[in-house]
């Protein structure tokens, strides 16, 4: 991978930032009761889906699981947008009817938030399928949490990716607790990674809060993936701030754990970074700030400003054919 | 016209359907190398190659996933369950990824999608691959089910069900594979969510698809000799289901018999009886009868398997029940 530029790196640097505030409005809004539902919040991995999409080319795909509005920030899905979906408003991403869980965005070839834990995984692998088909040299990144790997079509997905040679590269998210279950109460194995060996394909481990590493990690794979047609599963080791959901009651570790893992939250982690080859100057940061969180108020205004979907699109996009 | 089995049908639509568009592809277990566990895609393989005739895994849930990705970002995938059975394998992918994604997408993705293969009882298959998956799927919005019943609904309708941008289930039948009918020559669609009535009458209409069609005809002209008129309804595909001619029928004849092959309760014919009775009750001179597979499941034991099932001298008793013979 090539050195990035110094605009590159706090345009990183940006892009996590964004996704901090972002939730951290979010987790604001729901208190409010603006938002319903379920929230997973993405704070604390930030650097996992931020340094692993800037990898990528705009065509190719990403797929999510339910914890996504960090990657559809990080593929460039409008702020807006997405507020005004976790709103449950006409002018969301998918006006209102997906919500937290379901962000899709087909201009930027977002294939969607999905909630059944590993749903999403073999969905991945047809749109790598759809690319090979078709003979396109497109990659797909497949992100799936810790939990996922323990799910049937885990193992039905990847075997028939690694037996296809299909451009893919899964990632997982491993935060450590699949909603209050440890990963070692789980699995087995602990190395999630190491799941790859029983598909002959490429498995690494990468620190997922380290987003330069992410993205060396991630753009390798996608390299190989792009080129010479061979799936990697990257373990992202990261950890999650916030509960599993805002309902999650946190019984299930400790405030010192958490202590502990804040010590190297991504964000303060990359800012010192730069700072420390100075790149960032603290004027920098504190525009930063400021531009991230007028974006974030910006979107808040736009939510807030849309109407609620029209009750006539109750039954609309049901079917093609009835629309 | 020609007279071809009901498997030739079926290979027909597929063949000329991956001669129209390269976007279609077929995969599942066994349909390319092994020619189909029941041959319907007999010489495909030959035809479009193994880039477009794809043996899978054993993996269900895994394969049909991978249709849904390639659906959404445009190819028009043909997913075979060797038998519908299986499918249940896969039904969090079908249930809650293929007939969502429209909808939770705000319209954005659509999964066109073709999941078919064999479905109902058959001879003597026992419990795990004798069941009529249509009713597990007809309460799920976003899905279509098509059950073509003769060799030319089967072809025509397939057509549809591959150009169709939404996910369909296709059930076919062991039992009809090999049975015959005139296919008319050259290219022709059914369109979906039209029924057709089989069979003309005055005094009773029976509702019946797929297997059931045929048993139903079949005591349309047992009771023609006893001077009992008889039409019979072939709603064709069951989502989205052509009330209309249904209801049409029954104003005309006033008695309604709905059959099933799968167990009764909750089955589709309770949909079907339900919108008679909403929509044609004040035609009806007689409740809606039933006549579905026993609630059990399906034995293995022959005599056992003839008990479940509907047979003609039931259907005759449930006509002659209406008529209050």
């Amino acid at each position: 991978m090539r050195t990035l530029e110094r605009k590159e790196l706090v345009d990183l640097l940006r892009q996590m930032l964004l996704m901090r505030r972002f939730e951290e409005k979010c987790a604001e809004m729901y208190t409010m009761g603006k938002i319903g539902g379920f929230l997973h919040l993405y704070i604390g991995q930030e650097a996992v889906a931020t340094g692993a999409i800037s990898v990528l080319r705009p065509d190719d795909y990403v797929i999510a699981s339910y914890r996504e509005h960090g990657h559809a920030l990080a593929r460039g899905c409008d702020p807006g947008k997405i507020m005004a979906e976790l709103f449950g408003r006409a002018d969301g991403l998918c006006k209102g009817k997906g919500g937290s869980m379901h962000l899709f965005d087909k201009s930027h070839n977002f294939l969607g938030g999905h909630a059944i834990v590993a749903g999403q995984i073999p969905i991945g692998t047809g749109a790598a399928f759809a690319s090979q088909y078709e003979g396109k040299d497109q990659v797909t990144l497949c992100f799936f949490g810790d939990a996922a790997v323990n799910q049937g079509v885990f193992h039905e997905a990847f075997n028939l990716a690694a037996l296809w040679h299909l451009p893919i590269v899964y990632i997982c998210e491993n935060n450590r607790y699949g909603m209050g279950t440890a990963v070692e109460r789980a699995t087995p194995i602990k190395e999630l990674y190491r799941r790859a060996e029983a598909y002959g394909i490429p498995g690494e481990a990468v620190d997922g809060m380290d987003v330069l590493a992410v993205r060396e990690c991630v753009g390798l794979a996608v390299e190989r993936a792009r080129r010479e047609r061979i799936p990697s599963l990257i373990e992202a080791k990261t950890y999650r701030f916030r509960g599993h959901s805002m309902a999650d009651p946190g019984t299930y570790r400790t405030k010192e754990e958490i202590e502990r893992e804040k010590q190297r939250d991504p964000l303060v982690l990359f800012r010192n970074h730069l700072t420390a080859e100075a790149m960032l100057k603290e004027s920098d940061w504190k525009a930063l700030e400021k531009e991230v969180r007028a974006t974030v108020e910006e979107a808040v205004r736009y939510a807030d400003a849309s109407p609620e979907p029209p009750v006539e699109w109750l039954c609309t996009d049901v079917y093609v054919s009835e629309r | 016209m020609a007279i071809i089995t009901y498997r030739e049908a079926l290979n027909q639509a597929l063949r000329e359907e991956m001669r129209r568009d390269p976007r279609v592809f077929l995969m599942g277990e066994e349909v390319g190398l092994y020619q189909g566990a029941y041959k319907v895609s007999q010489g495909l393989l030959e035809e479009f190659g193994p880039k477009r005739i794809i043996d899978t895994p054993i993996s269900e849930a895994g394969f049909t996933g991978v249709g849904i990705g390639a659906a959404m970002v445009g190819l028009r995938p043909i997913i075979e369950m060797m038998t519908f059975n299986f499918a249940l394998v896969a039904i969090d992918q079908i249930v809650n990824q293929a007939a969502k994604i429209l909808y939770m997408s705000g319209g954005q993705y659509n999964v066109p999608m073709v999941i078919r293969g064999p479905g109902g009882p058959a001879h003597q298959l026992a419990a795990q691959h004798s069941q009529s998956m249509e009713s597990y799927f007809y309460h799920v919005p976003g899905l279509k089910i098509v059950r073509p019943g003769t060799p030319k609904d089967a072809k025509g309708l397939l057509k549809s069900a591959i150009r169709d941008d939404d996910p369909v289930i296709f059930i076919e039948s062991e039992l009809l594979y090999g049975t015959k009918g005139e296919v008319p020559d050259g290219e022709y669609t059914i369109p979906l969510g039209v029924g057709e009535i089989k069979r003309e009458g005055r005094d009773v209409t029976i509702v019946a698809y797929s297997t059931m069609l045929l048993l139903a005809l079949q005591a349309a002209e047992d009771l023609e000799k006893e001077g009992i008129s008889v039409e019979v309804v072939d709603p064709r595909t069951l989502r989205p289901l052509d009330t209309e001619l249904i209801i049409e029928s029954v104003r005309k004849t006033n008695r309604a018999v709905v059959m099933e092959s799968g167990a009764g309760f909750g089955g589709i014919g309770t949909v079907i009886g339900e919108i008679i009775s909403e929509q044609a009750f004040d035609y009806l001179d007689a409740p809606v009868e039933r006549v579905t597979g026993a609630n059990a499941p399906t034995p293995y034991a022959k005599n056992l398997e003839r008990a479940k099932a509907p047979s003609k001298e039931r259907v005759v008793a449930a006509v002659k029940k209406v008529l209050a013979i």
